[in-house]
């Protein structure tokens, strides 16, 4: 049995404790806006943010989350899509399939807690998710707009 | 691959498509054997196309496949336009396979490749949207009993002379008892108000929040979850597997073999499953394939260099002549490499089957196949099998190339029956089983007289022929015609832009033992690459401006050169650019669009490349939305340049090296260009926009890295040189 808090609701799982929290949030949670890519956080879809802290849920053992960490998803970055990050990339039209989003909105929300004003270089050093439908000039975009909605 | 096959001898006929990205189905089911199939369409409908409800809002159905490249938005706009509709009212909802077999193939073709999208049925959604707006106008005259010609359309809302008014919610009942008009006539794409628009997405919101289901996030109750593990060698077998290794372990099922090389693992969850199926022992008999790695491709490929016999593409003069004649003869040899799609979402299908039939959820380019693949693998009639639609992470060609991972499932449920199974691939077993970009070389000659003008070229292309590993009944005599993509001699889907006295093109079929796959751009990959390449090559050969050198050649392809014009004065050509700053262009036509770029980069002392940005230009004819082009734009440069900078997939002893993202490295968000795109429409014609762009970025830079350089990159991808100065 492991016990974790996701997006403010606490949670007794049932799982070995290797299990991938990616898989943890996904199967036993139902939570299924995570999304898996690699499973060797290569590529950063099953991107969620751990303390406001960016993490690849798909290389973290369940059993490694340390007592009264929070764990934010995609589902729990609003209540009703008014993220700046999800506001900017709404008006900029910028996902195309999509499934790679939950992660780069997760990454990109992290980034600006830490960057408000990011500069080329910080996008370019800290956006490392792929995406290969190829939406980077949007996704920076995106980020900047974000930025003015602080 | 298999399904087509059978799909071949069953109940489908089957021709492979003219330009050979895609084939056509024609079902043998009679309508009336089909008819109680449950659909879930809304009703009552106006005419196929259209639903408009009691409250005003307008369903468009929609039956190409959105996979992120903005179809689905671009096909509602040009039904809404037609029928005058009021775009903040427009929804859309999918048609099913099933529905469309019902419907004797109202919708048409479903297969979603090749730039298809739009331009294969704009003609078709256009006139739905325009015989349904004759029914409600008509209906509004019969109420008011007056002639249609009295009446007059904005937004949904039809206007008497009296100035009273009816909304199409109002007579949308009274429309849905009319007959069909045959007779409608389309607008002038002048007129148009919200086709070509720049409208945002109508899908964007459930990407944004997680709320979005893709195939694999599907669930239903009592589901199990599988997983498969594939010989790792094309043609290996399982000689034997030890389930009772892996029975043990928690929430195990089932272990299925589910043909000679395949086992799956069925488990409660498919982490669990996945685990098993990695600690499952199994042993292969690997075949004759155990011993092909890159040592005997490249053998291969250089035979088919020298070979006496190839197919004939483009030909015309003589060019043993010409190059017999020739002041100087340039010849250069290049390469494009396996390159895997690597879609974000792996392959995944959840299946039922029951004693009534077979239910597949899964995300395809093609329901249709997916519908095939699910009857042949579970040996139902079509008429007894369901394939539902779910959002794919991706397509690029591969949920186009291959319906596997549908036949897997349905095999897997067919061993479970009564109990829903989702099969996912593991991002290993994806990258190891994919569909890949085949793998060529090209050989060219080529003579330019004492001008500097080029008075012959042979190309040779050697290598592997797409349709000879998927569709070999698409093979004409033997030959694959999908190899000379954007080469062929007056083609309206890619034609040889150059006009060269003495020409020859050519290619030696070689098919070495790694599956082949449609992927996005397909064979104009390398042919763009070869040929613009090269034609930068000639041109130094010459004496000449690249750009100068191919005007002089296009001057009878006006529409190739617009674009080559058009980004040549975007990106400043006759300026000089900035200290350490060079340029390169490339044009290409494909999928019936005229596509070009040009790029500024700078290769520093350590021989880091930048790209500071990429010109595009574009004329696709028509443009139904041109933000969503732009963000093809983007998108295929992202992918093209992957594949000519960082990507490549080898073998070893048969076996995929590359196992995933860490060793098939792709464009990140540091590696991306500036992108500046120029939509150029001439009008006239329907090209595609999700793929021609990809076939010229990466000739574009790699020009560019040559003036930056004087390293010629004739092996893709670029990673493998050394672009560190000579001193």
């Amino acid at each position: 049995m492991v016990q974790l808090t996701v997006n403010g609701q606490t949670h007794d799982v049932d799982v070995e404790a290797d299990t991938p929290l990616l898989w943890v949030i996904r199967e036993q949670l139902g939570l299924t806006g995570t999304k898996y890519g690699c499973g060797v956080g290569a590529c950063g879809a099953c991107t969620v943010n751990i303390d406001g802290f960016p993490t690849r849920s798909c290389t973290l053992a369940v059993g490694d989350l340390r007592e009264g960490e929070e764990i934010t998803t995609i589902e729990g970055l609003s209540e009703d899509l008014t993220h700046p990050v999800q506001i900017a990339w709404a008006e900029l039209d910028v996902p195309q399939c999509g499934y790679c989003q939950s992660g780069q909105i997760m990454a990109a929300a992290a980034l600006l807690k830490d960057y408000p004003n990011p500069t080329d270089d910080d996008i370019d050093a800290l956006m490392m998710n792929i995406c290969r439908c190829g939406t980077y000039n949007r996704i920076r975009a995106g980020i900047k707009r974000a930025s003015e909605l602080l | 691959m298999t399904e087509h096959f059978k799909l071949s001898r069953r109940s489908f006929l089957a021709s492979s498509a003219a330009t050979g990205s895609g084939f056509a189905l024609g079902f043998g089911l009679s309508p009336a054997a089909a008819q109680d199939l449950s659909s879930d369409l809304s009703t009552p409908e106006i005419n196929a196309w259209v639903v408009i409800n009691p409250d005003d809002t307008v369903i468009v159905r929609v039956a190409k496949q959105e996979m992120g490249q903005g179809t689905l938005t671009g096909l509602t706009q040009l039904v809404a336009e037609e029928l005058d509709a009021n775009w903040d009212n427009v929804t859309y909802e999918l048609v099913s396979a099933s529905d469309n077999v019902v419907r004797e193939r109202v919708w048409g073709a479903m297969g979603t490749f090749g730039s298809n999208g739009i331009r294969s049925s704009q003609e078709m959604v256009r006139t739905g949207g325009a015989a349904a707006r004759a029914m409600l106008v008509q209906a509004a005259a019969n109420r008011w009993g007056l002639d249609v010609g009295e009446l007059t359309v904005e937004k949904g809302v039809i206007t008497a002379p009296s100035g009273e008014t009816l909304t199409y919610g109002a007579v949308a009942e009274e429309a849905a008892g009319l007959e069909v008009p045959t007779d409608v006539t389309l607008k002038d794409p002048s007129e148009w108000t919200i086709a070509g628009q720049p409208l945002q997405r109508l899908d964007t919101l459930g990407k944004l929040d997680g709320s979005r289901i893709y195939a694999i996030d599907y669930t239903m109750e009592g589901m199990l979850n599988a997983a498969v593990i594939m010989t790792p060698v094309l043609g290996g077998t399982v000689t034997s597997f030890d389930q009772s290794a892996v029975m043990d372990m928690p929430g195990v099922q089932q272990v299925i073999q589910l043909d000679d090389s395949t086992v799956a693992v069925v488990a409660d969850t498919w982490w669990r499953a996945k685990s098993a199926a990695d600690a499952l022992p199994i042993e292969w008999d690997l075949g004759e394939n155990a011993s092909f790695g890159m040592e005997q491709l490249d053998a291969m490929l250089n035979e088919g260099l020298e070979a006496e016999e190839a197919f004939v593409g483009n030909e015309n003069g003589d060019i043993d002549a010409a190059l017999g004649e020739a002041a100087q003869v340039v010849s250069a040899d290049y390469h494009f490499p396996w390159q895997h799609h690597a879609t974000m979402e792996p392959m995944n299908a959840t299946a039922l089957v029951t004693d009534e039939g077979c239910e597949v959820w899964t995300a395809t380019q093609d329901a249709e196949s997916a519908l095939a693949a699910a009857s042949n693998a579970s040996g139902f009639d079509i008429a007894q099998c369901r394939v539902h639609r779910l959002n794919p992470g991706g397509g690029f060609g591969r949920r186009a190339s291959s319906q596997d991972y549908v036949t897997q499932a349905v095999q897997i449920a067919q061993a479970m029956p009564g109990t829903p199974v989702k099969l996912i691939w593991s991002r290993e077993q994806d990258m190891m089983h994919g569909t890949y970009h085949p793998t060529t070389k090209a050989r060219f000659r080529a003579g330019l007289d004492e001008e500097g003008n080029l008075t012959g070229m042979h190309m040779r292309i050697s290598g592997q022929s797409i349709l000879a590993g998927l569709m070999p009944f698409a093979l004409q005599d033997g030959m694959d015609q999908t190899m000379f993509q954007g080469l062929n001699a007056e083609s309206e889907e890619g034609e040889f832009g150059y006009t060269v006295p003495n020409l020859k093109i050519d290619h030696a079929m070689r098919n070495p033992p790694l599956r082949p796959g449609f992927w996005r751009g397909v064979c104009n990959n390398q042919n763009a690459f070869y040929l613009e390449s090269f034609m930068d090559e000639l041109a130094e050969a010459a004496g000449k401006d690249p750009l100068e050198f191919r005007r002089g050649l296009m001057q009878d392809h006006p529409r190739h050169l617009a674009v080559l014009d058009k980004v040549a004065e975007g990106i400043g050509w006759d300026t000089e650019p900035a200290e350490g700053v060079y340029r390169g262009i490339a044009q290409h036509m494909g999928y019936g669009s005229y596509v070009a770029a040009a790029a500024e980069v700078s290769v520093d002392e350590r021989g880091n490349l930048t790209i500071h940005r990429i010109v595009a230009a574009t004329d696709p004819g028509h443009v139904a939305n041109p933000q969503q082009i732009e963000a093809q734009i983007d998108g295929s440069f992202a992918m093209g340049l992957s594949a000519g900078l960082i990507s490549q997939i080898t073998m070893e002893e048969g076996r995929v090296q590359e196992q995933n993202y860490d060793t098939y490295p792709v464009v990140m968000m540091a590696d991306m260009p500036a992108v500046e795109s120029h939509l150029i429409p001439s009008g006239g014609f329907w090209g595609g926009v999700g793929e021609p762009t990809i076939f010229v970025a990466t000739p574009a830079v790699l020009n560019a890295v040559y003036q930056a350089t004087g390293q010629r990159i004739r092996e893709l991808p670029l990673w493998k040189h050394d672009l560190t100065p000579k001193e």
